[in-house]
């Protein structure tokens, strides 16, 4: 489902992303982790699209096609999905206005008729049963003097109701307790299909413990250095990221 | 008796407006409360007598939510066939004995050269008058519509509307003044609002003239004791638009200004308002927001005196402006005068664009730029018609507010 093929990316004069190579297939789940600084939430807003940052070297192939040259929001209508590390607040944009503007644009991208009101609504509150939402969130602004779990909670509801064929979660993990963090497990394992890929980018090990990957990476200094089944986490747990950086 | 048959106290005023107004002659730059917006164009404007074309005014009026209590002024005057008055009446109409109570006793034609204009010139206007204790059900409509002429090249019109609302003690009533035009002329505009003890009067003011029109308004708001008045000035029309608020307040009353302009193309917005707490115990609130786009330019000149005795104000001034433009400028000027020492007065104001990484994070979800950009303004903008009461008039004025942003959004 995605190729990405030695990448480089930079903000301003800094390299960030100094070749990375990897292969997603579909219906995998694949954990990026790695320290911070090591490119980590870079590589996933690149793939978003945020323009930010500046491709100088690589290719990205998402169903074959040439991701790189999609804006943003035809990346999303295609199916790609960014849970953000910090989810932005849109004071004066409700949560269903957004929500159903962005789901009638990704159906209209696909040929297919605005969703009836009343099928959006029901769909809507299926999810929200999933994140353990509450309904009163719906009429709020987006993100708007949310707490940072409930902005987490926001993104992967946002995730469930759009239903990408590739989501990528950026330390959607962080800032969470543990009963936060089931939720949020909750919700992304009831997502988990044959059809539909992920990336988990995260810091630490402790997601992974509640969704469970089938490969793990390891991101430093702009590189994927190790790659593995999930036992790399658990090593990673033991021994820190230390040793990985020197091999680098 | 109506005005035009008597000489009265009215006559004498409206003798002086005109020595007054050839006095000061058209304000420059060099005086202090037009430094930032050019008269020139109107200066050099030759007004001709219009047309009374009521078929292009009707056609303005189409999609307008006004059906009770409407009074509808062409080019300055009395337009029966398309009012429906209800309980509104107007300054000809009315016996001059009530008028000289009011009219012309609160807003200055000394200093000020358009009000002195208005005062000499005026033709008509709404006269509105609710007696105490009357609650008014729906909104009240004074609509103010220019068509200079039949055809396109037509010359230009000046048309002077007046209008003066008494509301008596503890009546509560929602006025919406609007103007509405096509071509060039321009509009010298002046209110009067009397707001009487405990009363509660909402107030909405709609300019959405044409984009090449002339728009000059002063309101003058007295209130009472214990009162309540809230206005909100949507400034979208005209190539020039000045609308000046005086209000003064007396001891525990409540006053909220707030205002949006809207700006594209070379249009000029300019909003200037005094709040004078004459007395203590009172509370102003104050919101203006601007969306700039093009080669627009705005001000914003908000004055607050605390007079000597009003201990205990309470004075709050916001004003923010989003500039979607490099072209775009905007002079926002707070002016405090504050001669007592026991109150608290706080002002603020902002100037910024469109929040990039909200942009993205629309974009993220599969809602285009141009659209992410439009509906993050729309947001910005949206409270200030959310206070509305009247919902039609309120979803009217979100189509407007729509329109004028999508435009921008393709220009």
């Amino acid at each position: 489902m995605l190729e990405i093929k030695n990448l480089h990316a930079r903000v301003g004069d800094r390299e960030i992303l100094k070749g990375i190579d990897l292969s997603i297939g579909t219906g995998e789940v694949h954990a990026i982790m790695g320290p911070n600084g090591s490119g980590k939430s870079t590589l996933a807003q690149v793939l978003a699209g945020r323009d930010l940052y500046v491709v100088t070297e690589g290719q990205v192939l998402y169903n074959g096609a040439d991701l790189l040259a999609l804006s943003p929001e035809d990346r999303a209508r295609e199916g790609l999905f960014l849970a953000f590390q910090y989810p932005v607040e849109i004071p004066g944009v409700s949560n269903l206005y957004f929500l159903k503007s962005a789901l009638n644009m990704i159906r209209k991208h696909r040929g297919l008729p605005d969703v009836d009101a009343m099928d959006f609504l029901a769909l809507v509150k299926d999810r929200m049963q999933w994140m353990d939402m509450d309904q009163s969130l719906l009429n709020r602004s987006v993100n708007a003097g949310f707490s940072g779990g409930e902005k987490k909670r926001n993104e992967i509801f946002q995730m469930a109701v759009l239903e990408p064929q590739l989501a990528i979660l950026d330390e959607t993990d962080s800032g969470l307790d543990i009963d936060a963090l089931k939720i949020v497990a909750k919700g992304v394992n009831a997502l988990r299909s044959p059809e539909r890929s992920m990336v988990l980018v995260t810091h630490y090990q402790r997601l992974l413990n509640y969704i469970e990957p089938d490969y793990v990476h390891v991101l430093s200094e702009g590189r994927i250095v190790k790659s593995g089944n999930k036992d790399l986490a658990l090593t990673l747990e033991e021994t820190g990221y230390a040793g990985f950086e020197s091999a680098a | 008796m109506t005005l035009s048959e008597q000489q009265s106290s009215i006559d004498r005023i409206r003798q002086d407006a005109r020595e007054r107004f050839e006095a000061l002659g058209f304000p420059t730059s060099r005086d202090e409360d037009w430094k930032f917006t050019n008269l020139a164009p109107i200066a050099k404007l030759k007004f001709e007598p219009a047309a009374r074309d009521f078929e292009r005014a009707s056609e303005l009026l189409r999609d307008f939510p006004a059906n009770a209590n409407r009074v509808v002024f062409l080019n300055g005057s009395y337009a029966p066939r398309l009012s429906s008055p209800g309980i509104v009446g107007t300054i000809r109409q009315t016996p001059a004995p009530i008028l000289e109570l009011h009219l012309a006793r609160h807003a200055d034609y000394r200093r000020d050269a358009f009000a002195a204009w208005n005062t000499a010139a005026f033709e008509d206007g709404a006269f509105l008058f609710i007696g105490a204790r009357r609650v008014v059900e729906g909104p009240v409509h004074l609509i103010h519509i220019s068509v200079p002429g039949a055809g396109p090249g037509s010359a230009p019109s000046v048309a002077h509307p007046r209008n003066l609302i008494i509301a008596g003690s503890r009546s509560q009533v929602s006025i919406i003044e609007s103007h509405l035009g096509v071509q060039t002329y321009l509009t010298n505009a002046v209110t009067e609002i009397m707001v009487g003890e405990d009363a509660v009067v909402d107030f909405t003011k709609l300019q959405n003239e044409s984009v090449s029109a002339f728009h000059i308004a002063a309101m003058h708001v007295s209130l009472g004791r214990g009162s309540a008045f809230t206005s909100r000035v949507l400034s979208f029309g005209g190539a020039l638009a000045r609308t000046q608020i005086t209000s003064v307040l007396e001891e525990g009353s409540c006053c909220t200004l707030n205002g949006l302009y809207v700006t594209r193309d070379r249009q000029h917005a300019d909003n200037r308002t005094t709040i004078d707490h004459a007395k203590p115990h009172a509370t102003s609130h104050e919101l203006y927001k601007g969306i700039l786009d093009g080669q627009s330019s705005a001000v914003f000149n908000g004055k607050i005196i605390v007079r000597k005795d009003a201990q205990k104000t309470d004075a709050k001034q916001t004003n923010k402006n989003l500039v979607l433009s490099e072209g775009a400028t905007i002079n926002t000027k707070p002016q405090l005068e504050i001669f007592a020492d026991d109150v608290r007065c706080t002002h603020g104001a902002t100037v910024g664009q469109l929040d990039q990484e909200a942009i993205f994070y629309l974009q993220s979800r599969g809602i285009g730029r141009e659209d992410a950009r439009a509906l993050l303004t729309y947001a910005f903008a949206e409270e200030m018609l959310d206070s509305i009461r009247d919902e039609p008039f309120r979803v009217y004025t979100g189509q407007l507010l729509s329109g004028r942003l999508a435009r921008e959004a393709t220009a």
